[in-house]
């Protein structure tokens, strides 16, 4: 039996190495000097190659430096990085290629003020939080009053709002370009945030915790002289902490990742969030593919740090959007 | 409810929400029927034309093309990433140690943007410069155009056998399957909880019993898991389905210049629409006209797999 458990562990393994590969190689791309990309070193190790000159048994770091006049002359080195001799010519014979591993970390610096990504980012956060905050404060309104409050049209809204949950966003990105237009938002924070403020799913998230709370509770609150609104916010929001979070970080993924909305719907290149930022720039930096990586990597940082702090949240939330589903 | 009196307490506190679907999710809903029927552009209303963005749209090849495009990532697509998360949710369900990390190891794709995604991958099949290529070089394959082969992939794969076969009997591009593959890849670690979820509801006692019965791996597998995970499988199937239909991002990014290129065999439903829309000439009612079609193949594959999942139910 117990080959059998190894077996399953080496498979296992094996399909991790498969997912995680693309980001493996990304992080390691994103650190090599794109001269050595072009030379042809595509695997997984940023190494470079550099010329070393060799005498009585000693290696010395050189430096080539091409004079205007065609023809160039080489420095050598002694370890630190004093010269300690000059040839006008290149000495071929005494030349090796060597390699060693070098991080080129100020990729990282170049693509970030190649364009201004510190401007996407604030854009994106702006956006983002906006939305969350949002989509908390309506959902957790409309659900209360479709968990716990009685009124005529209750049944009809809420299929109503299911129903809508099935329109697929392609659907309706073209009548809502038309609407933004008509309001004059096109090319504003508003067109970014104000359609994403109501959230169905959260709200039927929302209104099945609502529904776990135990009717005593509110029977003792009403009691006790306790409002509507102040049992929202003594017992209901209190008692749903998890499940907020949980819709919180749902909203903020998807709104950090959310693309084609913001490619229609904003033209202003200082309202670009960072997912449009980050696709003009693989159009304008597209043989740099070392920057590429390193922007890549750094504009999905924020939320695999967030995925890693909150692995089980996240995951168990996404799990329950299926099971609800 | 004794008492008659009208209590606008429930509707303000549904207002906000309400306002914001209304106008941004049902207005632009029923709006999207009304401008299919026009000559709308972005400068305004035009004429009512009826039906003729939608005859334009049966007589339109590339029209056709995105299409047939679509359903050859949706058919490639479903299956493949059903089984594949299938077989990763069992594996893991067999496992203690360890097993968060690996859940983790797979969900990371499905947390990261397909912006980031899609550049990544773009590279990795890049000719010169990209992973796969590289890779295929090691163990002695030639390198392959991947996103700029236009030639279908059985054509391909019969081509080195000497057979010859006609265009369109050649499947998906390479390009396309390139597409395929980054799309599987992406979803599978989503599918792949929804399967462990699934499969962690099945009592444990019904395994037991097989064990006593002397029921082998495989048997009990088809014999309980697969009939018991049905719910889940009905489930990961259509949301794969709409997801994929609506895929945008990797064409965008991925392919071209230009876009849905090469030779048009990777242009999707939405993309095409995408174009219509917002690329030159703005034909804001023609693009409403594709948006509904694709609409209406997406809600009737799901009222037909609704349909089946009632028949075949346990």
């Amino acid at each position: 039996m117990h080959y059998k458990k190894t077996f399953t562990y080496f498979l296992l393994f094996l399909c991790g190495i498969v997912m995680i590969v693309p980001f493996l190689w990304m992080v390691t791309t994103s650190m090599k000097s794109q001269m050595e990309v072009n030379k042809g070193n595509l695997g997984f190790l940023p190494y470079e190659r550099y010329p070393v000159f060799a005498e009585n048994g000693n290696e010395y770091r050189i430096k080539i430096v091409l004079t205007e006049a065609d023809s160039s002359y080489v420095n050598v080195f002694d370890e630190n990085g004093k010269i300690v001799r000059s040839y006008l010519k290149i000495p071929n014979k005494v030349i090796k290629d060597k390699k060693h591993i070098r991080f080129h970390i100020d990729n990282f610096v170049t693509a970030f003020n190649k364009v201004p990504f510190g401007l996407y980012f604030k854009n994106t956060l702006i956006v983002s939080f906006s939305v969350v905050l949002g989509v908390i404060i309506t959902s957790s309104l409309a659900a209360y009053a479709f968990a716990r409050m009685r009124f005529r049209g209750r049944e009809f809204l809420f299929y109503l709002f299911i129903s809508m949950m099935m329109v697929p966003q392609p659907v309706y990105l073209i009548p809502s370009y038309i609407v933004l237009n008509q309001l004059n938002w096109l090319n504003t924070y508003q067109a970014l945030i104000i359609p994403w403020l109501a959230n169905i799913f959260t709200i039927f998230l929302l209104r099945q915790q609502f529904k776990t709370i135990p009717q005593e509770l509110f029977d003792a609150a009403s009691i006790d002289g306790c409002s509507r609104w102040g049992i929202l916010w003594k017992i209901v929001l209190p008692l749903s902490k998890s499940v907020i979070a949980t819709s919180a970080i749902f909203g903020f993924i998807g709104s950090w990742n959310s693309f084609m909305w913001p490619l229609v719907m904003i033209d202003d290149p200082k309202l670009r969030v960072l997912q449009v930022g980050l696709s003009y720039f693989s159009q304008e930096a597209s043989t740099q593919t070392t920057l590429l990586m390193a922007a890549s990597t750094f504009s999905i940082l924020p939320l695999i740090i967030l995925f890693l702090l909150a692995q089980r949240q996240i995951i168990s939330s996404f799990a329950s959007s299926g099971l609800k589903g | 409810m004794i008492k008659k009196k009208f209590d606008p307490g429930p509707y303000l506190y549904l207002l906000p929400a309400l306002i914001i679907i209304i106008v941004f999710r049902l207005i632009p809903i029923v709006l999207s029927f009304i401008v299919s029927f026009f000559n709308w552009s972005v400068t305004g209303v035009g004429s009512f034309i009826g039906f003729a963005n939608y005859s334009r749209l049966l007589h339109d090849p590339e029209f056709w093309q995105s299409m047939l495009n679509t359903f050859y990532l949706v058919i490639f697509v479903v299956p493949v990433s059903l089984i594949l998360s299938l077989v990763f949710a069992v594996l893991l369900n067999h496992i203690k140690a360890l097993r968060g990390f690996f859940r983790s190891l797979y969900f990371i794709p499905t947390v990261t943007s397909m912006v980031a995604i899609s550049i990544v991958w773009k590279l990795i099949f890049n000719q010169q410069t990209g992973l796969m290529n590289f890779l295929l070089a090691k163990i002695g394959i030639e390198p392959l155009g991947w996103l700029s082969e236009s030639r279908g992939i059985f054509q391909l794969l019969l081509a080195n056998l000497g057979i010859d076969l006609p265009a369109w009997l050649g499947g998906p591009s390479l390009a396309l399957f390139s597409i395929i593959i980054v799309t599987i890849w992406k979803g599978l670690g989503y599918n792949t909880i929804i399967y462990l979820a699934g499969l962690q509801n099945i009592p444990e006692v019904y395994y037991e019993a097989a064990d006593i019965d002397g029921a082998g791996r495989i048997k009990q597998f088809f014999k309980i898991t697969w009939p018991l995970i049905s719910p889940t499988t009905y489930y990961v199937m259509m949301m794969t389905t709409i997801v994929t239909f609506q895929v945008f991002s990797q064409i965008y990014l991925m392919t071209g210049p230009p876009i849905g290129g090469p030779l048009g065999t990777t242009k999707v439903i939405v993309y095409f629409l995408f174009e219509k829309g917002f690329g030159e000439g703005n034909d804001l009612s023609y693009a409403s006209a594709v948006a509904l079609v694709l609409f209406a193949v997406i809600l009737t594959l799901t009222l037909l797999q609704k349909k089946l999942e009632k028949k075949v139910h346990y």
